[in-house]
């Protein structure tokens, strides 16, 4: 069985993408990437927002796995343990 | 004339309309975004935003209701293997004895949504940072790189398939998002000939095509820059903003850097037509007429050292005879304490109405070609662009 993962989305988020609104959103995935996947087949558009064109993390968004920001912003490729928590938030570097 | 004033601000997208009451400014959208552009395509009345979100990119945005929806449209993207020559800023932490940087490939991705031009046949072009023209030919379905310009002669070739010449001559500009990269923040359609367009380049200068992309070659005779040891160089240019008069097309404008310029011969040749001693020289904004190439009008800001009004006094610089002379246009702007910047795309003329708005969330309105101006809004986010609907 695929390990599952709990994600929780800034809030700011749901704004742009009302499908993925609520606390938790428990999704089938081993990587970081997976996750991303998932999100964007649920709401198209999705990952543009938080990863550029050539897929790498954008400057100033943050993803972590329970309480370690993810080490691999180019590919995404951390592990997500079973019934890991995936937090996607915005950095502070990006506010104005 | 249009009775709708579209503006791209700090904070979102605002539409002004006008009533009997006199014109009334509204949040139309975006709350919270940067709004770098926003115009209505006048070939299928769609409004159009370019939008730089802190956090999650630029994005294109869409209304087809007049401003009351907005989603998000076919978004821009740099196709795999697109790749440009990045200039390295020069740092105080580099070497003293370091010699200055080479440029280096670097794989493109979007930056900033610039501007957008539309034309017939569904067309929609979009200028970015760094350095791209995205054209749809179906209405904003589909957008692709023009490629003969990104693989231009001027910035080292074609990178796609080759290394290149690994020399190029477009530098940067402060307006990208956080890297210094060059920016095309003018695109004109030739109204009569849809397959001629001029673009602008911070900083490189202007380029033409008259066979609809497929061919770009270099506009710059005649500018001056005055920020290099060679000041007509054919490259290195920094033109602010450029305007095309639809009725009379070979009639081009721009507001430079390094001064106002003009040509009536298509932008072959351009002639210096700032006039300093009165004022006029230094800004970003330029509007042309609609019908009479020689007349043209101004926003001059105090130099490229301070970029403020001049004198605390703000002002609209008009001239009639192709920029032989100026009229300074005060009437019902602030003359005191005025310290408003007004950006390159944030002047607009419709008939006999001109409006434009400033950094410091002003907006000013004319019915009367400039003569006179009245205050519409003072305490909008900073202002990034007026258009009239």
């Amino acid at each position: 069985m695929r390990p599952m993962a709990r994600v929780q989305l800034t809030k700011h988020l749901h704004t742009f993408f009302p499908a993925l609104a609520g606390d938790e959103l428990v999704v089938t995935a081993s990587t970081v990437a997976e996750v991303i996947a998932e999100m964007e087949r649920r709401a198209p558009g999705f990952a543009f927002y938080v990863c550029d064109e050539r897929g790498r993390l954008r400057q100033h968004v943050n993803i972590f796995v329970e309480t370690e920001r993810i080490a691999d912003r180019h590919a995404l490729s951390d592990p997500v343990g079973p019934d890991a928590r995936v937090f996607v938030m915005q950095a502070l570097s990006g506010g104005a | 004339m249009s009775d709708r004033i579209l503006i791209g601000t700090r904070k979102g997208t605002f539409i002004a309309q006008r009533r009997a009451a006199g014109w009334r400014p509204e949040l139309a959208g975006h709350a919270g975004v940067g709004v770098n552009f926003v115009a209505r395509d006048p070939y299928t009345g769609t409004l159009w935003a370019a939008l730089g979100h802190g956090h999650w990119g630029a994005k294109l945005s869409r209304s087809r209701d007049g401003g009351a929806s907005w989603e998000d449209a076919t978004q821009i993207k740099y196709p795999q293997g697109a790749r440009h020559l990045a200039v390295p800023a020069p740092s105080e932490d580099d070497a003293p004895d370091a010699p200055p940087a080479a440029a280096t490939l670097k794989p493109a991705t979007l930056l900033k949504l610039w501007v957008l031009a539309f034309g017939p046949g569904g067309r929609i072009y979009v200028g970015t940072i760094p350095g791209g023209l995205f054209e749809s030919h179906d209405g904003g379905e589909r957008f692709d790189l023009n490629r003969p310009l990104w693989n231009h002669e001027s910035r080292g070739g074609d990178l796609f398939t080759s290394e290149g010449t690994g020399v190029t001559h477009w530098y940067g500009t402060p307006a990208s998002e956080g890297e210094f990269a060059p920016g095309i923040h003018s695109i004109v359609v030739d109204p009569g000939d849809p397959n001629r367009l001029l673009v602008a380049v911070s900083t490189a200068g202007v380029l033409e095509t008259r066979d609809g992309g497929q061919s770009w070659r270099s506009r710059n005779r005649g500018l001056i820059q005055d920020y290099q040891p060679d000041p007509t160089a054919e490259w290195g240019h920094d033109p602010h903003a450029i305007a095309l008069c639809p009725g009379q097309p070979e009639h081009v404008w721009q507001q430079n850097h390094c001064g106002v310029f003009y040509s009536d011969d298509g932008a072959a040749t351009w002639r210096k037509v700032s006039a300093p001693g009165r004022g006029v020289h230094f800004g970003f904004p330029i509007a042309v007429d609609e019908v009479d190439g020689r007349s043209a009008w101004v926003v001059p800001a105090i130099s490229d050292m301070q970029r403020t009004a001049i004198d605390g006094g703000l002002c609209v610089a008009r001239t009639r005879d192709g920029g032989q002379t100026w009229e300074a246009l005060r009437t019902g702007l602030p003359q005191e304490h005025a310290y408003d910047v007004v950006y390159r795309h944030a002047l607009a003329k419709s008939g006999d109405r001109l409006a434009f708005g400033s950094t410091t969330g002003n907006l000013y309105v004319s019915e009367d070609r400039g003569e006179s101006w009245r205050t519409v809004a003072n305490n909008l986010p900073p202002i990034y662009s007026v258009r009239f609907e």
